[in-house]
């Protein structure tokens, strides 16, 4: 039986505002219990929300990279149900008139682009934190009145992966906006799935499960792919599909039914009649507009088409912005038209430095800067050093704070490329391994790299492997 | 000084401490005095144990008597303050056993207001009823306040104990709120001058919400002069409130001057039908004879969507009430019931059914059940919806009227004060006493109810005038010339 599968995702960002969206109670991460609260967001009586301004510019410039449309009049609901961590019982939020609907995001699938449709973004409030104890709950309301921007997709996701490639791409340019910080661990990012499966064809959807408490896109991955197979399984033996919330075990690698009692909760939506309606014109969104630097599938567009850089190489490039702008830089300053190289050292050695160090490759202290490591590029291709040798001396050079080439000089580590020294050498070798020599005549191949090896080892590393593989078979065959 | 400081209005006192006649440590005193010995009759504050009594004002409130003449308009006299509006430090608990203990710790907007200009804000609490749900004060928990006109007869509500405290001269000058009439219907019952301002005139900030889009905090005064002091005061943009409005605050008390000619005035007919009692009527009539020869001019008009007004009512202000009261869940503040149940996985939903099951009164309920019902799915179309859409209509009646006339006039109450206990039991015929108040707040006008004569029985009656929104100064003009040219507010209670 063929089925299709069907998601939707359902994300929610912490916008980066100073303060909340209806006090001005800072937004700090990971303070004391309690301490950035005001009777405000405490929901206390008599107390009033203000919106914040910044709150709504950042959904709007989320809204137009989204290519949504945004509505020139947008108010706020109240959605009304009881819990500790919620002070007033109800949230703040959009319901009737969000602020903007009807947008989409391009995902790149190996060889297409697809289209995920947007259906709204809209901004609401944060509740706040429940910690469980044994016999009682604490609450922390620090979290609670952080603005919120919900994002909800439509339908339009048909696989695991593609519900992956949609959270980077999404990431990626609400990254580039630096509206969030969009960190699953922090929970500035949070993501709940509707998945259903249909029989291929099909136009009626599937009965859908909520999947809730993936804390990371891996978790949601792997999520949705167990749910698929859950679900696959009980079509095929004829088995209804229970709609119910479901949450991801992260341990046991499965998901669990929350067995909640009652059906769809009525959230009694009604207009904030303490916050007026709010009237977006046009003048304001093009001042937002100005503020939208150019986002990731542009940028990857335009490399592709001004660099000549592979969709492969494009797409590490240019996820996060800094290592983009980074990126580019050092491709303008890099001479030669062929820009593979310092590219290969951008997305291959310089990410891999950056990850180790937990930071971005703009924010790597390579001294001398990118001049500096275009200088080491050069280098390696040139065949002054072996490309080996220089990522040693990338990261001896970040960790010490001497550049590059002054390592290089100081340690003697230009590769030998002169045949004449390289023979004498490998002369040594072979009358000092006589055996590996014999072998390697007898047929054994793995003898030669042992003996590249040797020679590698009393040149310290500076011999170029390559030369030094020719000579050894010319005078083994020779001989 | 002569008369005795607690008789005299606000505008009297300021002018004798200007001439160094008196000062407020001493009009504090007069007014303990006062409401010690009258207060167990009337029962107009709340909370005033003996320890409360020596306590009963803020001391850092309390100007020296030498800087008093300086700037502060209100020269330390003391403001009482209904108990729905929250004073820091002090308890605030719209007389409801849910908020137990509740100490607000922040100031209301208008308690700062008042600060600022030299009040001394008694720290004892004006009676109402809890969370203003109700037309008599019968509804606190700490039973109703009494009318000092007729003790067995209720004071109106939910003001109740702002305008008592008025009408006994137990205080000076009053806050009260108006959601659907609680200002004015009781400032009518007791004799005594209540404004309900333009919506957004004046901030709600801290002010304990029943609806908030008909919620106004108002001034309950012993006359005219001395409500145009509290409204120069109170009034104003709020940053903190993103309901109230940037206009300008002009200066009430210019507008207190005699002439009227020219006024047009209009009198809706649907407000003088069956249910009027013929005393009330009567006396509003001959009310507006004296507008009349005062050089005014009056026409019947028609508000036709008037008849909707109470169920309209009743559908927004119950629904925006359920949504309002959800916070009083036994979590944070106020009382919370003790934990019986030992069953682990209800526990959460026990404390709230228990606290709020215990914590709120009658009425309380009745209304959030009804603000819930027409508010949930399936029903929000046909109530809530289609209630908002007729509150535009209503709306719309009164600036058709205003185009052509400067104000409207109606009578406040269809009746005076009826007895304790009397409408108690019948919600409804409760609810239909707010039959002349309510459109003013669906449509946000201002309005104000001013003495304008007795009952048979002795009971006062209360004369309302409308105006269009922001026009708070012609209805202080039309008002102090019918009060100056009476002497209804000078009449006081034989306690």
């Amino acid at each position: 039986m063929d089925y299709e599968v069907v998601i939707g995702l359902e994300v929610h960002l912490h916008l980066k505002t100073k303060t909340k969206a209806f006090c001005g109670c800072s937004t700090e991460f990971g303070q004391e219990p309690n301490s950035q609260v005001c009777p405000v967001c405490l929901g206390f009586p008599g107390c009033l929300p203000v919106l914040n301004k910044v709150a709504l510019d950042y959904a709007i410039k989320v809204a137009l990279s989204l290519n949504c449309k945004v509505q020139e009049y947008t108010k706020f609901d109240r959605k009304n149900y009881f819990y500790p961590d919620l002070p007033k019982n109800y949230q703040i939020s959009q319901y009737a008139l969000p602020i903007s609907r009807d947008g989409f995001l391009n995902i790149d699938l190996d060889d297409k682009t697809k289209r995920i449709g947007i259906t709204r973004v809209h901004l609401e409030e944060d509740a706040g934190k429940l910690i469980h104890r044994e016999d009682s709950s604490l609450v922390d309301f620090n979290r609670a009145g952080i603005p919120l921007l919900e994002i909800v997709s439509e339908p339009d996701i048909n696989s695991p992966q593609e519900a992956y490639e949609y959270l980077t791409s999404l990431k990626s340019i609400i990254e580039y906006l630096d509206v969030s910080d969009c960190d699953m661990e922090k929970g500035s990012l949070r993501c709940d799935a509707n998945i259903s499966i249909r029989k291929k064809g099909a136009r009626e959807l599937g009965v859908k499960t909520e999947l809730k408490n993936m804390n990371s896109f891996k978790a949601i991955k792997e999520g949705l792919s167990f749910e698929v197979e859950r679900q696959t399984e009980l079509l095929n033996k004829g088995k209804p599909i229970v709609q119910e919330t479901r949450l991801w075990d992260v341990r046991e690698l499965k998901t669990v039914s929350m067995r909640t009692k009652e059906e769809a909760q009525d959230y009694h939506y009604f207009p904030e009649p303490d916050l007026t309606a709010f009237i977006i014109n046009e003048a304001q969104i093009e001042e937002i507009k100005k503020t939208i630097p150019e986002l990731p599938q542009g940028k990857m567009l335009r490399f592709i088409k001004d660099y000549g850089l592979s969709k492969y190489d494009t797409k590490i490039l240019v996820f996060a912005k800094n290592n983009a702008d980074y990126a580019e830089d050092c491709i303008k300053m890099y001479p030669n038209k062929d820009k593979k190289p310092i590219v290969n050292w951008l997305i291959g050695p310089l990410l891999s430095e950056a990850n180790n160090r937990n930071c971005s490759i703009s924010e790597l202290k390579i001294p001398g800067g990118k001049q500096e490591l275009l200088k080491l590029v050069e280098s390696t291709q040139a065949g002054k050093i072996s490309h080996l040798m220089a990522k040693s001396v990338l990261n001896e050079s970040i960790d010490s704070g001497r550049p590059c080439l002054t390592i290089i000089q100081d340690k003697n580590l230009f590769q030998i490329s002169d045949s004449g020294s390289l023979d004498n050498i490998v002369e040594e070798v072979i009358k000092e391994n006589a055996k590996s020599a014999a072998d390697y005549k007898q047929g054994k191949s793995n003898a030669l790299m042992f003996m590249v090896g040797r020679v590698m080892c009393k040149t310290s590393g500076r011999a170029n492997p390559k030369m030094v593989q020719e000579i050894l078979k010319r005078r083994l065959t020779d001989a | 000084m002569k008369e005795e400081p607690y008789k005299l209005t606000a505008h009297e006192l300021i002018e004798r401490i200007d001439k160094k006649e008196t000062n407020s440590e001493e009009i504090i005193g007069s007014l303990k005095k006062r409401i010690k010995d009258v207060e167990s009759k009337v029962r107009a504050y709340v909370r005033l144990s003996n320890s409360h009594f020596s306590n009963l004002t803020h001391n850092s409130q309390h100007l020296k008597p030498d800087t008093q003449h300086l700037r502060p308009i209100l020269r330390g006299i003391p403001v009482s303050i209904k108990d729905n509006i929250c004073t820091q430090g002090y308890n605030t608990e719209c007389c409801s056993k849910i908020l137990d203990g509740f100490k607000p710790p922040y100031d209301a907007t208008v308690i700062r207001k008042l600060k600022q200009a030299g009040a001394t804000i008694l720290a004892a609490k004006t009676n109402m009823d809890e969370f203003a749900f109700g037309s008599s004060t019968e509804n606190s928990c700490y039973g109703p306040t009494h009318n000092p006109w007729d003790l067995d007869a209720v004071v109106g509500g939910s003001s109740g104990g702002s305008a008592a405290a008025v009408a006994s001269d137990e205080a000076i000058l009053t806050l009260g709120s108006d959601t659907g009439g609680s200002i004015r219907q009781p400032a009518s019952f007791c004799g005594v001058v209540g404004l309900k301002p333009t919506y957004g005139r004046v901030s709600r900030y801290g002010l304990i919400a029943f609806a908030s889009s008909l919620d106004q905090i108002g001034p309950i005064t012993k006359d005219v002069r001395d409500s145009a002091i509290l409204m120069n005061v109170i009034s104003g943009y709020d940053s903190f409130d993103s309901t109230s409005i940037n206009v300008d605050v002009p200066d009430y008390t210019k507008s207190l001057g005699m002439d009227i000619k020219g006024i047009k005035i209009a009198i809706p007919n649907e407000y003088f039908i069956e249910g009027l009692d013929k005393d009330v009527k009567t006396i509003v009539e001959e009310a507006i004879n004296k507008l009349k020869s005062l050089g005014a001019n009056y026409k019947s008009v028609s508000l036709p969507h008037t008849q909707y007004a109470i169920p309209v009512y009743y559908i927004i202000a119950t629904a925006e009430a359920s949504s309002n009261l959800a916070r009083f869940d036994g979590v944070q503040y106020g009382f919370r019931a003790e934990h019986r149940t030992p069953n682990t996985e209800h526990r959460l939903i026990d404390m709230y059914n228990q606290t709020r099951g215990e914590g709120f009164g009658q009425e309380a309920k009745r209304r959030i059940i009804l603000g819930t019902f027409v508010l949930s799915h399936g029903y929000y179309d046909a109530y809530y919806l289609r209630a908002l859409k007729v509150r535009t209509l209503i709306k719309q009646d009164f600036d058709k009227v205003f185009t052509e006339f400067d104000c409207v006039v109606t009578p406040t109450s269809p009746t005076a004060a009826f007895k304790i206990g009397e409408k108690i039991k019948d919600p409804l015929r409760m609810y239909l006493s707010d039959i002349y108040t309510i459109s003013v707040n669906l449509a946000g006008i201002p309005a104000i109810s001013i003495p304008c004569g007795f009952t048979k029985k002795g009971l006062p009656v209360g004369l309302q005038i409308l105006v269009k929104p922001f026009n708070e100064e012609l209805l202080f003009k039309v008002a102090y010339t019918y009060e100056q040219n009476t002497t209804w507010h000078s009449m006081k209670p034989k306690l």
